[in-house]
């Protein structure tokens, strides 16, 4: 690419993918570098390669292509109730996996709520285990996810294409060619990446719903390898495997994924005159239906199950969510530290590397960077006592992912579009990016920073690999209740844990919000 | 050199600073929680050493021996307690350990030899179970691996690769059949609903209705009983016996407190920890203390009919019996 004047230089986001970069590779060369003779990779690896690939690929395709018509309904739909759901949309992917599969399973499960109504009518209960089950799980996961960053960019279309759309009298399929189709181009091949990274890297969920070792993943392998054989060798290799695929995966999409200029905007508060006939509006009813009981279903459980045991929550939870509150801030500072430079370096052209960085963070194995960390840190200090600076950043690079696919689409619009003006201006470096980045970059900050201190708050990660009695989070907490017999008590702390990670995902969603949309 | 001496004054400094001396406990992660056995014991212990006793929690026992074996002998523990004898053969080859050279004798049951024996060096045992499979109360239950794979009650059990009850079934079922076990797992499969990661999963499900029984220990049914008052959970007898888990602690080579751990682990053997082990650990204690254990505790089965492998068994057959379980439940 020819190098032309920027506003801004991308030193300092190149420095910041780096930093990543050399954290997941440095973290598994310290766990290769570790390995004494293994036995190498086994028949039973690629089975479990090829079950991980079968269900990430149909997961990531299932959840993009229903996330697609529930977007467009919430993108054209103006309803009471509407902002509640879009920040629900947060919630599956926050919670704990054991608490999330236990919802699931109050819905879909042989003794949940559909069992018992098929049982009403004489019919057998529903059989959930299974590759199915497995699918489902990760759709309830990710398909809001997908729902959101596709609804992300239908909202960054400038309002003045609806209304020039309109004044043309362009029909449903004009406007879908014009508008919707560039717009699912550029989007959506980074969202199947982004899920598909995320099913990669699935144990728990794969091997519970997937009824036993038929559904081994490539993590499954991966904990066996640490944790049976003691195979360090092994558990690197399967660990580089997963890099790779999803490195792969995510230069596919960048391949995809066209850039379209958006044209100028002036803010305006966005109207749209599309979509207003008997079938498009029964279309939107339907999916937004069908993707509000699907979510709302098994958190409903989830919230049912939690308030049981809630006047009897022990202390010690609301001192482990005070830790968690605390994380899930740090962790949140130091992502946007590396985000936003990252995001402006990939406007300026240098996209490729922090793609690829960027979403490394997904590929890797927690247990392979714990214990990576672990072995580095070892020889210098001792780990349990930087367990909470380690975990805060772990769930950072963890989170930088989503923050990227938030934030990279807009870097690049905004400066396409005030570049040039701030150049003319002599507008460049801190300045620029102070006046006009951040600023017309606030609803994407805000909704990736509550992205990530919700994903903060609900992640086990890798505190457990370090952690002291006195340092427990929320989601730890919740699994020593669990394994302590008081299931009840779990799921309250369990619903503590929803309302923490969703008021958090909240107050900076809105924060952030700068065209109030209802 | 003159930063050495200064690094070595400020080191001999901080030591005059803390000199209550500190004894680090690695453990499994339950033990160290609110709700298990570690409060109390740091607490007891605290009141007889004149020192800090200080626990670190990693996962559960197979995370434990992997990070023993990861630390080497820098490790900062002085104690390692929640190993059990599947894997007591590994962490003895590491090397790490050191020979406890105690006499003791131990009210769990010995299927190798004398009732009270004790024969491993290094590593001395603090409380044990049986595994059993737990189910309602009024649903019935088979009465042996065969009945279950025959009648069509529903279990969950945990995967052996990532779960150390899983891994106990999988001992279990091969101590109990031996070259058989590949079909009885094959009669299982179709009572299997899942496999779970580990324990909490799976007694989660359970107790959800996802299944009729779940694979836990004997002692489960005296947590309901005693900590909820409900007596609706009991653990199924089978007639092949039950597979037992032994859970030991022992000295690190490497130990800078050598004395004080001795007298941990003589702690550990007393009273004092043996009876906080019932209702926190929901274990049987190694060395049953003077106060009768609560009501609940009663023993399911005979000693005659527990199973074990020994360490040296155990380390060598759990590859062939995962294989066969992978290849019966993969079909």
């Amino acid at each position: 690419m020819a190098e032309r004047a920027q506003p801004i230089n991308a030193r300092t986001g190149i420095g910041a993918a780096l930093f990543v970069a050399a954290l997941i590779l440095g973290t598994l060369a310290a766990v290769a570098l570790r390995a004494e003779e293994g036995r190498g990779l086994g028949s039973s690896d690629w089975a479990a390669l090829r079950f991980t690939l079968t269900q990430a690929i149909l997961s990531a395709v299932l959840s993009v292509g229903l996330a697609i018509p529930v977007a467009r309904a919430l993108a054209r739909r103006r309803f009471a109730g509407r902002s509640a759901l879009i920040a629900l949309l947060g919630a599956p992917f926050i919670l704990p996996v054991i608490v999330a599969i236990l919802g699931l399973l109050h819905v879909f499960g042989r003794s949940g709520w559909i069992s018992q109504a098929l049982g009403f009518v004489g019919l057998p209960p529903l059989s959930i285990y299974g590759l199915h089950g497995v699918v489902l799980a990760h759709v309830f996961f990710n398909l809001p996810l997908a729902t959101r960053l596709i609804l992300q960019a239908w909202q960054e279309v400038p309002s003045e294409q609806y209304r020039l759309a309109a004044q043309l009298n362009a029909g449903p399929r004009a406007m879908f060619g014009l508008i919707e189709l560039p717009l699912l181009k550029r989007v959506v091949p980074g969202a199947l990446a982004i899920v598909f990274a995320i099913c990669l890297t699935s144990f728990a969920v794969a091997l519970t719903l997937g009824g036993g070792p038929r559904a081994t993943t490539i993590e499954l392998a991966i904990y066996q390898a640490f944790r049976f054989d003691f195979d360090l060798g092994r558990a690197a290799i399967l660990s580089g495997l997963q890099l790779i695929l999803t490195a792969g995966a995510a230069l596919i999409a960048l391949r995809f994924s066209r850039n379209h200029g958006l044209g100028a905007e002036l803010d305006r508060v966005l109207r749209r005159w599309d979509g207003t006939g008997v079938g498009a509006q029964t279309f939107d009813v339907f999916w937004i239906g069908i993707a509000a009981l699907f979510l709302l279903l098994p958190l409903s459980a989830i919230v049912l199950s939690g308030l049981i045991g809630l006047s009897t929550l022990p202390i010690e939870v609301f001192k482990a969510a005070g830790i968690s509150v605390i994380l899930a801030l740090s962790s949140t500072i130091i992502l946007l530290l590396m985000a936003l430079p990252m995001s402006f370096a990939a406007a300026v052209g240098k996209r490729g590397i922090i793609e690829i960085s960027g979403i490394l963070g997904l590929a890797a194995s927690p247990l392979v960077i714990g214990t990576g960390l672990f072995i580095l840190i070892h020889p210098f200090a001792n780990p349990t006592v930087l367990a909470l600076p380690v975990t805060a950043i772990v769930n950072a690079v963890m989170a930088l992912p989503f923050a990227l696919r938030i934030l990279v689409p807009r870097a690049r619009q905004v400066v396409g579009q005030y570049g040039k003006l701030g150049l003319s201006l002599d507008m460049k470096g801190f300045p620029f990016v102070r006046h006009v980045l951040l600023l017309r970059m606030r609803a994407q900050i805000g909704f990736s920073a509550g992205l990530a201190a919700a994903l903060s708050m609900g992640d086990l990660g890798v505190i457990t690999l370090f952690a002291d009695p006195d340092t427990a989070t929320l989601p730890l907490q919740i699994y020593r209740l669990m394994g302590a017999y008081r299931m009840d008590a779990a799921a309250s702390g369990a619903l503590l844990l929803l309302v923490l990670s969703l008021g958090a995902f909240w107050v900076f969603d809105r924060g952030g919000r700068w065209h109030a949309e209802a | 050199m003159k930063y050495l001496i200064v690094a070595a004054g400020i080191l001999s400094a901080s030591a005059a600073v803390a000199d209550t001396p500190e004894l680090t406990v690695y453990t499994y992660d339950s033990f160290v929680s609110d709700w298990g056995p570690g409060p109390a014991v740091e607490e007891a212990f605290e009141a007889v050493c004149a020192c800090d006793l200080k626990f670190v929690g990693v996962d559960d026992g197979a995370a434990l021996l992997s990070r023993v074996k990861l630390e080497g002998a820098r490790s900062e523990a002085d104690i390692v307690l929640g190993l059990d004898t599947n894997l007591t053969a590994a962490a003895a080859a590491t090397g790490l350990f050191a020979k406890h050279g105690k006499h003791v004798v131990v009210d769990v049951p010995n299927p190798f030899g004398e009732a009270g024996d004790w024969n491993d060096k290094i590593f001395l045992p603090y409380d044990w179970g049986y595994f059993a499979f737990v189910f309602n109360v009024g649903e019935g239950a088979p009465g042996s691996f065969e009945e279950l794979a025959a009648s069509d009650k529903k279990i969950v059990i945990q995967d052996p690769r990532s779960s150390t009850p899983g891994l106990g079934l999988l001992l279990w079922v091969k101590a109990a059949y031996g070259d058989e076990a590949p079909a009885i797992w094959e009669g299982l499969s179709d009572n299997i609903v899942t496999v779970t990661k580990g324990w909490s999963e799976a007694y989660g499900l359970f107790l959800d209705g996802e299944a009729d029984m779940v694979l836990s220990y004997t002692t489960s049914p005296a947590y309901h009983l005693i900590a909820e008052e409900d007596e609706s959970k009991a653990a199924a007898a089978f007639q092949e016996g039950h597979y037992m888990q032994i859970e030991v602690a022992a000295k690190l080579k490497a130990t800078d407190q050598p004395e004080l751990a001795d007298q941990f682990l003589d702690f550990m053997m007393s009273d004092a920890f043996q009876s906080i082990i019932p209702t926190t650990n929901w274990m049987y204690p190694a060395f049953t203390p003077d106060e009768a254990l609560p009501s609940g505790f009663d023993k399911p089965i005979g000693e005659e009919q527990s199973l074990l492998f020994s360490s040296d068994e155990a380390a060598a057959v759990r590859e062939v019996a995962l294989d066969e379980w992978l290849n019966a439940l993969s079909q």
